[in-house]
């Protein structure tokens, strides 16, 4: 292998990683996991069945204070700012003038003027300059604090109980999408309950140099090394997982060419919030009605969907695959694709062009997985 | 690291070739079911169907990519591992037992001398991963 032009970036576990036998990958310019020795497979699983630990530190953290922070928030995101309470966070999209995606992110409100926005790795640097030329003489400060913190994913049905000897916060107390600042083993912490693997869980954001204490920490009070203890797990548990529950992935189902409506989140645009940018034109598709749709499928016959093959509806090839994998908890082979609004039907016969061969699938309703509660 | 029998002939494309007379059994290295990760499907030829050496005769697939494989000899197949289609982890487990893929009639057994030995393959490996 030749060597590689760019140095990758790493966050503050990477040499954990390393130590506890990740195989490493370039993800987007940075050095990350694709998978531990357990295995993607049983990383999905133990996730789904009692807790996996995933180190997203590589993903980017904004601090926005001032008296105009949720303002301005809120006319460069899709959803309602105004409506979030101290304590709370949701998910919303940094969208462009055309009502298309430049990221999709976590907006945490700690105050009414200080705001933490969560993007994704690969898009932070981008993401920065958008917000940062968005600026328009409003009162406040921004912060691009990524490299000051570690993040971690604590999810599971266990995640918890893992969590609870480690912790001051009354996590019962945490409803989902709250948060509370408290400490984890002496730590000052952020305690979020959110995720991307739908699963009950946990994101711990701390300074980057606490990193490795606290994943010690939560492998040891999760018992990792016994079978049914937590398990470490890689970007491809963490995709498998994410694809199960429905959930967009920017880069694949949503980007600057698709538009929020196109997939199946118009519950984060909130057009009546007043104007930010790309409203109008997410107002206008929505009464003149999308073109095409994000769906989800499951292969009928024997074959796995892969991202960008050709979707195929009556012979004619009408769309694209936006991830397409096996679903290692449901044991289907799954995936998500755009095809033409007026074809979007549950049900509905389609076919997948695996390298060349025509593979039979049906459009099913998505979430493919929900956790019961 | 990767196990690399002493009796078998190994491809630069990461299949092993175990001869018994005329007739190559094939598969895939211990080092290339560890790189795959967990191997969820695999695809294999039809018996009587023909292949020349570094042609793909199936491809396998793991929960994140899809990998064709190559034929080390040029000869046809005789005998596929069907029971892979039930149980594709076998080549995660056992890649150079009942992992195995496919059983070709050699065109030419001296074809195989031309292959890799195992510490030449070793080699390779490391080489590789530098």
């Amino acid at each position: 292998m030749t060597a590689p032009a760019v140095e990758l970036k790493k966050t503050p576990l990477n040499e954990a990683h390393r130590r506890m036998g990740g195989r490493m990958v370039d993800f987007g310019g940075w050095d990350m996991p694709v998978q531990y020795p357990a295995g993607t497979i049983e990383e999905h699983l133990r996730t789904r069945t009692h807790a996996g630990l995933f180190d997203v530190s590589h993903m980017g953290e904004f601090e926005v204070t001032g008296p105009d922070a949720i303002s301005f928030v809120n006319r460069v995101t899709s959803n309602d700012v105004s409506k979030l309470v101290d304590g709370q966070a949701h998910y919303s999209a940094l969208t462009t003038p055309e009502g298309t995606v430049v990221d999709d992110l976590l907006v945490y409100r700690f105050a009414a003027d200080r705001l933490m926005l969560v993007v994704n790795a690969g898009t932070t640097e981008k993401d920065w300059d958008w917000i940062t030329s968005a600026r328009a003489g409003e009162n406040l400060e921004l912060r691009n604090a990524s490299s000051s913190y570690c993040q971690i994913a604590l999810q599971g049905p266990d995640a918890i109980d893992v969590l609870k000897p480690l912790t001051d916060a009354s996590l019962s107390d945490i409803k989902y999408y709250h948060f509370t600042e408290g400490q984890v083993d002496r730590v000052p912490a952020i305690i979020s309950r959110t995720g991307y693997t739908g699963e009950d869980g946990f994101e711990v954001y701390a300074a980057a140099d606490r990193a490795e204490q606290i994943w010690n920490k939560l492998l040891d009070a999760g018992r990792f090394g016994s079978d049914d203890g937590i398990l470490p797990c890689g970007l491809a548990a963490r995709n498998t997982l994410r694809l199960e529950a429905g959930m967009a992935l920017y880069g694949h189902e949503i980007d600057e060419s698709t538009t929020l409506l196109e997939a199946n989140l118009g519950w984060i645009c909130k057009l009546n919030k007043g104007d930010f940018t790309g409203r109008d034109a997410l107002a206008k598709q929505k009464e003149s009605g999308i073109t095409r749709r994000l769906i989800g499928f499951e292969m009928t016959e024997r074959g796995i969907a892969r991202d960008g093959q050709d979707v195929v509806i009556n012979d004619a090839r009408v769309g694209k695959v936006t991830s397409g994998s096996p679903a290692p908890y449901l044991k289907k082979n799954i995936g998500m694709a755009y095809v033409p609004a007026g074809l979007a039907k549950e049900g509905a016969a389609i076919q997948i062009d695996v390298r060349g061969r025509l593979i039979g699938a049906q459009i099913v309703k998505t979430p493919f997985y929900k956790r019961a509660r | 690291m990767a196990n690399v029998p002493e009796n078998l002939h190994y491809s630069k494309d990461h299949e092993w070739v175990r001869v018994d007379g005329d007739v190559a059994i094939v598969g895939i290295t211990d080092y290339a079911q560890n790189s795959l990760g967990d191997v969820v499907y695999v695809e294999l030829p039809k018996p009587g169907d023909e292949f020349a050496a570094h042609e793909a005769f199936g491809s396998v697939e793991s929960v994140k990519a899809v990998s064709e494989v190559f034929s080390p000899v040029t000869g046809s197949v005789v005998e596929v591992n069907s029971s892979l289609n039930d149980e594709p982890e076998k080549v995660n487990n056992e890649p150079y037992g009942a992992g195995w893929m496919i059983r070709v009639k050699m065109q030419t057994p001296g074809e195989v001398d031309s292959l890799l030995t195992a510490a030449e393959y070793e080699d390779f490996t490391k080489a590789e991963k530098e």
